[in-house]
């Protein structure tokens, strides 16, 4: 186990109690909480070390420079991408999708070609395949989703055909926590010279990421779910797949030589990084995954996992409760959604709330997965490295209220 | 105030007027996309302009569905204008609890769909 109150010290925010109730954050899929060594970045970079950057001579601007590309170095370091300028910065993993949908989609797929995604797809890796498979008059295959809820391999060995263009995958997923085998599908993918993006947006905070290991083209993830700021998202690419893109925004910092009519790219990754990026938050994460490091993401996963086992074990115990969760937890990443019988979500959220218990309820912005679960609406618990067993105690505190109350 | 009074689990355990009406004036679906809540509403109209009869058929949470049931109570016998006339306050007075802002949509739901039930019917009239 983590030395749990030693990091949840490190949090500013778990010092605030609501109504004298401590803060129960389960929800750290959607996006989870900072720790004061990535807020202290953000304050005194804005105090002592603020300009643009890539524009100044002076000291203050190519400071700035400095630390940006150092987070990208670090970052690059982190999934073991060859080079840094394998590293595009983006908004988020959202805006990073959209980027290679339309600048990889828009220039190598073509009518009659296949784009192929699968059924735990958050809405991010899903749309925007839907609308260039529009554009492009294209065709969008899916991958089903097996009983146990992982992936059915078979079905997407036959899906892969010679005109298979790209297939975006997420390699966890944020509804079932369904950890994807992706190395097996990027071999599968490769025999069919297919490109692959991996949605790592679940899985890169939680598990050891090696790109060069994995093989894909594309790894797509954000900052504000492993302890960094808003606003960060990332794109990797391999270098030659990424060159032979065009841009996706024009403008300023993305450009080698402006004339009035015509003009010419910059290099990687500027290329990709029209106008003045997020600086700050980009400069803050940085210090985010040191602070993953120094935990060790191996440790995460093993205490993530404890943790999924000691809500499972709770949480089954009450016969209105379904879990929605691979029956093996080695399939699992620190996510457990349910449903209880007879208390809509939304209600059982408000009862949660009231114990200052923080859960997501809803669709998960993955309205096509909840709903061949054959649920409208589901609720979710996620683990963080500052989550405890007696978190998952308070909250199985509040079921037993809720369940009273809506008897 | 608590949000799950007692008038609201009463109707949230056995909603009035549930169920679907013969031959309605007007039927009409509503989804609130955020949480996945459906609820369908029949009407029947006499000739006066006024609601005869209500069925309705939530699926959803407490608030959306006790809110439905009140609703429908409240609505046998009123003309469209007053309908019309209903703002949010009206809601909340009726269910007599206090609504947090991200429970307002699920509060709502119901005479908004009602609202754009009598606008079409309204639309297909001026055909």
């Amino acid at each position: 186990m983590l030395n749990q109150s030693k990091i949840k010290n490190q949090f500013p925010i778990f010092s605030h109690k609501k109504d004298g109730k401590p803060l129960v954050f389960l929800d750290s899929a959607s996006s989870t909480q900072k720790p004061k060594i990535v807020i202290d970045v953000l304050k005194n970079y804005y105090e002592t070390s603020y300009a643009n950057v890539h524009r100044g001579i002076y000291d203050l601007s190519e400071k700035s420079t400095e630390a940006y590309e150092k987070s990208r170095k670090t970052i690059s370091k982190f999934i073991n991408a060859k080079s840094a300028k394998e590293i595009i910065f983006t908004r988020n993993t959202t805006e990073s999708i959209n980027l290679i949908a339309y600048s990889f989609g828009n220039s190598n797929i073509n009518k009659n070609d296949e784009i192929i995604v699968s059924a735990l797809e958050h809405h991010s890796n899903l749309v925007p395949w839907q609308e260039l498979a529009k554009r492009k008059h294209a065709k969008l295959k899916i991958i089903p989703l097996k009983k146990d809820l992982t992936l059915d391999f078979e079905s997407y060995k036959k899906l892969l055909t010679k005109k298979t263009k790209i297939v975006a995958i997420t390699a966890m997923s944020n509804v079932t926590g369904t950890i994807v085998p992706i190395e097996k599908f990027v071999k599968e993918a490769r025999k069919y010279n297919a490109k692959i993006l991996i949605d790592g947006a679940q899985s890169v905070p939680h598990l050891k990421t090696d790109v060069q290991k994995i093989d894909c083209d594309f790894l797509v993830f954000s900052a504000h779910k492993m302890l960094g700021p808003t606003g960060v998202g990332i794109l990797y690419g391999k270098e030659a797949t990424l060159d032979d893109m065009p841009p996706f925004l024009y403008g300023g910092d993305m450009i080698s030589e402006v004339k009035q009519f015509n003009s010419s790219y910059a290099e990687l990754p500027n290329k990709f990084e029209a106008g003045t990026p997020n600086i700050a938050d980009v400069i803050a994460f940085e210090k985010a995954i040191e602070f993953i490091e120094e935990i060790g993401l191996e440790n995460i996963e093993k205490h993530e996992k404890s943790l999924l086992k000691y809500a499972k074990e709770k949480f089954s115990k009450y016969p209105e409760v379904k879990l929605y969760t691979p029956k093996d937890c080695k399939n699992a990443g620190g996510i457990l959604s349910f449903t209880v019988k007879g208390i809509h979500p939304h209600d059982l959220a408000t009862i949660f709330n009231e114990d200052n218990v923080c859960i997501r309820t809803g669709q998960h912005c993955a309205a096509p997965l909840v709903e061949s679960l054959g649920e409208i609406a589901l609720n979710r618990m996620s683990f963080y490295v500052y989550n405890d067993f007696n978190d998952i105690d308070i909250a199985k505190k509040s079921l037993k209220k809720a369940l009273k109350l809506f008897k | 105030m608590d949000l799950f009074s007692e008038t609201i689990l009463d109707h949230y355990k056995h909603p009035s007027n549930k169920g679907s009406l013969k031959n309605p004036t007007i039927t009409i679906s509503e989804v609130n996309p955020l949480c996945g809540d459906k609820l369908k509403i029949d009407l029947k109209i006499d000739s006066k302009n006024r609601i005869k009869e209500i069925g309705i058929t939530p699926q959803g949470c407490a608030i959306s569905t006790a809110s439905a049931s009140l609703l429908s109570e409240k609505l046998i016998g009123k003309s469209l204008k007053e309908i019309e006339a209903l703002t949010e306050k009206d809601i909340f007075k009726m269910l007599g609890i206090e609504i947090n802002p991200g429970r307002i949509k699920c509060a709502m739901l119901p005479l908004v769909t009602i609202k754009k039930a009598l606008l079409m019917k309204e639309l297909k009239e001026k055909k």
